[in-house]
């Protein structure tokens, strides 16, 4: 097999091979599997081998630099470095304890070196971000008390995953997730609960749409993935996706196994990916960054066969909606902003624009 | 103008890894780095090391060929070289400023977050290629690295022919996949 693998990686195939090692590939999901691992390993194998390469010249220039004089040895520490570096210990501890630590080395340093404004106004403004960034804390754990107390004790009944389809706030999430709740309201992926309202329902697509309805929630400028009505995917085609099984934001990966989804059903599509209760109304992604469907239910008598809601029945479902209220203008995003770059970076931009839908 | 084209065939040069290139580079920048570096309790070896760490940074966004040049060439390696020397000071608890030297930074915390997943992926293919012995070490590098054929290969290496080299090159590359990858499944894992 492996092979196979390489003759075809490396072009030695000859056109029939390749034709029948292709259709072997995109029917065996297990081969086309081993096809990707052997092609990232041999880059990755190439890549250690270049980078190993350019150190050497790294240390090479380096010594040759260095024995002609190019570089020199570092010998300008000055007294009062040593002082402090002699003191450094005693002052950091009281300095962390005081939280003082920028001004007091930055003092030292400008008593070295006079022209030191930048850097310190840029720390400081580090500082001053980090204040902010608790301010925000602190009123977002202000806003969760107020949740808490206006429903006194009492925790979610219903719980699963939605994500913006617009950056004003409305998501789509599942209609099972939320038919039978009273009041919604969305917790994002760092903590935040906001309120939200039920815009519109259908059982039959199972898909809902809600609208963030909290001034705590700020609009985006852009949404990372795109939502487009012919992102179908293909078979064998790896695939992501992100939702709150737990109290956490989950990713999860797998691939597209099959264009129908249960029993031949084709609104939906099956795909193979671990999900718990709670992924319900989470996005499946591909790796270009396209929604190809909404995660809504798995089988329970075979492991790891999930189906989703094939991203086309957002638009119907969005259809409807006009059709109930003509004022209302969502717009899907059209592209996507995470192309081409690697999976965690992705994630890291997705994330945000993937809340936990609660209902009570 | 003519600055910035002089910057750009270094940044050619570099991705190609020309020695010229990382001459000018080195010379260019190095006293800059060691002063921010010793001036902020760092050892001569840190100070080569966190400046190396940098032109890697430089070298691995040159090589991926999306290097746009919005800023200077020593700009961008003193805002590497800020960073990486301040995470290297965190992490061994030490406190939490730089201080400064006279130049202006730049954002750079995606590359470095990009150039840290390469580096462990490169430690762990260093890891790999040592644990997995010889001769399966220099077969591998025979045919990935030197490209050599397996008709040369199994002459240089005593095998009776080809096939009998292939299949042993095979058996190493599974066993150097092995490696790697448990080290790789690991680490996502963690991370």
């Amino acid at each position: 097999m492996l092979e196979m693998i390489e003759r075809y990686l490396q072009g030695e195939m000859t056109e029939e091979e390749k034709i029948l090692f292709k259709e072997l590939r995109r029917t065996n999901p297990d081969v086309d599997q081993k096809v990707v691992e052997q092609h990232f390993f041999i880059n990755q194998m190439e890549r250690f081998n270049e980078d190993k390469k350019f150190r050497a010249s790294l240390n090479e220039v380096h010594e040759q630099l260095l024995a002609e004089g190019n570089i020199k040895p570092y010998s300008g520490k000055s007294k009062v470095v040593q002082l402090w570096n002699r003191s450094k210990r005693t002052i950091a501890v009281a300095a962390s304890i005081a939280g003082v630590t920028a001004l007091v080395i930055s003092a030292v340093v400008s008593s070295l070196a006079p022209k030191t404004d930048k850097a310190q106004i840029e720390n400081l403004g580090r500082k001053i971000d980090i204040l902010e960034k608790n301010q925000n804390h602190t009123r977002r754990e202000l806003s969760d008390v107020k949740n808490k107390i206006e429903i006194p004790g009492e925790p979610a009944k219903f719980g699963g995953t939605g994500f913006l389809i617009d950056t004003r706030g409305y998501l789509v999430t599942n209609a099972h997730v939320i038919n039978k709740a009273e009041r919604v309201s969305v917790q994002s992926q760092s903590g935040v609960e906001l309120s939200a309202r039920k815009v519109f329902s259908d059982d039959s697509l199972d898909i809902a749409i809600l609208k963030i309805d909290d001034n705590l929630f700020k609009p985006l400028s852009a949404l990372p993935y795109a939502i487009t009505k012919n992102a179908s995917g293909d078979l064998a085609e790896p695939i992501f996706t992100l939702g709150y099984p737990k109290d956490e934001i989950v990713y999860g990966e797998g691939y597209l196994s099959a264009k129908t989804g249960y029993k031949g059903d084709s609104l939906t599509c099956q795909i193979s990916v671990s999900a718990n209760p709670g992924n319900s109304g989470g996005p499946v992604i591909n790796k270009n960054g396209e929604v190809i469907g909404v995660l809504s239910t798995r089988q329970t008598t075979a492991e790891g066969v999930v189906f989703a809601i094939k991203a086309k029945n957002i638009f119907k479902a969005l259809d409807d909606l006009k059709k109930d209220s003509n004022n209302l203008h969502i717009k899907l995003p059209a592209t996507s902003s995470v192309k081409n770059i690697d999976r965690p970076q992705q994630v890291k931009k997705i994330q945000d624009c993937v809340f936990m839908v609660k209902g009570y | 103008m003519n600055t910035n084209l002089k910057e750009q065939e270094l940044i050619k040069g570099l991705a190609l890894n020309e020695k010229g290139a990382i001459e000018t580079i080195y010379k260019d920048n190095f006293a800059v780095i060691q002063h921010l570096i010793i001036n902020n309790n760092g050892s001569e070896d840190d100070a080569k090391d966190i400046f190396q760490e940098a032109v890697i940074v430089l070298y691995e966004k040159a090589k991926s060929g999306v290097f746009e040049l919005n800023c200077q060439i020593k700009t961008y390696l003193y805002s590497v070289s800020k960073r990486l020397w301040l995470k290297r000071l965190q992490k061994n608890n030490r406190f939490e400023l730089l201080a400064n030297g006279v130049e202006e930074t730049v954002h750079v915390e995606e590359d470095i977050s990009l150039h840290e997943k390469r580096d462990d992926e490169f430690g762990m293919m260093e890891h790999a290629m040592t644990n997995i012995g010889e001769p399966c070490k220099s077969l591998l590098e025979a045919y990935y690295i030197h490209k050599q054929n397996m008709q040369e290969i199994s002459e240089a290496f005593g095998y009776t022919n080809a096939d009998n080299a292939k299949n042993q090159k095979y058996k190493c590359l599974m066993r150097l996949k092995k490696l790697f990858f448990a080290q790789y499944k690991n680490g996502n894992k963690n991370g």
